[in-house]
């Protein structure tokens, strides 16, 4: 890699139109309607694009909205109807997931081995969809270290960082994940490595 | 093309393309989008490096900065990818297809003549068949999905049945949800 200078917003006069993304189901917001996460997408915009949340969904577009809903629905009741719970469920269960991947928790665990070396832990980050060979050979080359894949002895999987890394880890989990919030990040230590 | 994608399994090989090489897929995506030539220079920077990702399938991926932004079959044309295409919307030849369609082209399916005939549909471009087109919808501001015409914008109007645009990448499939990781 020779240059790190190009990417898009620069300052000269880009035409490249910035296309704001959905934070949660990664399409652009006039699409979340279709999909099954719309509730979990609205808050996500309202917070971070207001205005553009006013004009997707303000009072008028609903109502309109709603006209054409209640003029599509008027046949097909039953077909409708079902269709509707089917959508339902898989909101449901994809809230369910959701909320299961922002109760679990990734580990950063600090073990000493002996008086000068120590060796770091990472667990779960498999929780939140992250490829855990990639992310080991990544921490490799990030801080010069060995670093693999490895069975703990409850036979999940977690990644095992030769040397003390735990807090630059930390920073660096946060930079290359977002979708890993910072509060489910745990940092601690062990003095002596349990096996 | 991009149903049973999956770019974690599916990356054969990943190469770094000579100049010179670099040089003739610009000329050939020129030739294919004539009106990217004022920004050719921002989607490809001359002096970035252009990485050729190999598909299973034969599929190919032409990335600038871990960014995917072209894609091909064989040696087949250059499809632009939505990403790209939402940036520089102009660039490429477009369809509309009715609000009706768009759930359907969300799911996959290719897009029947109807869809681009009706009320809320729009065909403004006379377009031969075999055009990649960017397929924007009714209502909304960006395009949903990136698709391939089966028979010219005037046997769509004419002969109004049947598939007028195949479907060839959409919103959350799964080229829109791969990324690329170093
Ligand atoms: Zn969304």
């Amino acid at each position: 890699m020779s240059e790190q200078d190009t990417p898009a917003p620069s300052t000269s006069a880009s035409t490249a139109v910035q296309v704001i993304y959905c934070g949660v189901c990664s399409l652009p917001p006039e699409y979340c309607e279709y999909g099954p996460t719309l509730s979990k997408c609205k808050e996500w915009l309202q917070e971070k694009h207001s205005e553009l949340f006013d004009k997707l969904y303000s009072q008028t577009n609903i109502e309109n909205d709603v006209a054409t809903l209640s003029l599509e629905n008027k046949p097909t009741n039953d077909a409708e109807d079902k269709k509707k719970a089917k959508v339902f469920i898989e909101a449901a269960k994809i809230e369910r997931e959701l909320q299961k991947k922002m109760a679990s928790k990734v580990t950063i665990t600090r073990i000493a081995r002996n008086k000068k070396k120590s060796v770091t832990n990472v667990g779960g980050l498999q929780n939140f969809d992250i490829d855990l060979k990639k992310a080991a050979k990544n921490f490799a080359s990030k801080f010069a270290c060995g670093s693999s894949v490895v069975k703990n002895n409850q036979g999940i999987d977690e990644i095992v960082v030769q040397g003390d890394v735990s807090d630059d880890l930390y920073d660096y989990i946060l930079e290359t994940w977002p979708n890993v919030p910072e509060d489910n990040i745990e940092l601690t230590e062990e003095k002596k490595s349990k096996k | 093309m991009f149903k049973k994608f999956n770019i974690k399994e599916d990356i054969a090989t990943r190469s770094l393309v000579k100049s010179s090489v670099q040089r003739n897929i610009r000329s050939k995506i020129l030739e294919q989008y004539n009106r990217l030539e004022p920004v050719i220079d921002e989607v490809l920077p001359k002096k970035s490096s252009l990485i050729l990702v190999k598909c299973h399938e034969h599929i190919n991926l032409l990335t600038v900065n871990n960014e995917i932004l072209f894609f091909q079959h064989f040696d087949g044309p250059y499809y632009p990818t939505l990403r790209l295409l939402h940036k520089y919307p102009h660039a490429f030849p477009r369809v509309q297809v009715d609000k009706g369609a768009t759930k359907r082209i969300l799911s996959g399916a290719n897009i029947m003549c109807p869809g681009l005939t009706s009320k809320g549909a729009r065909l403004e471009e006379a377009l031969p068949a075999n055009t990649i087109v960017g397929v924007f919808a009714e209502g909304k501001e960006h395009a949903l999905a990136i698709g391939l015409t089966k028979m010219s914008t005037d046997d769509i109007k004419n002969i109004n049945k049947d598939i007028g645009v195949e479907n060839i990448h959409y919103l959350n499939d799964p080229l829109w949800k791969s990324s690329i990781e170093s």
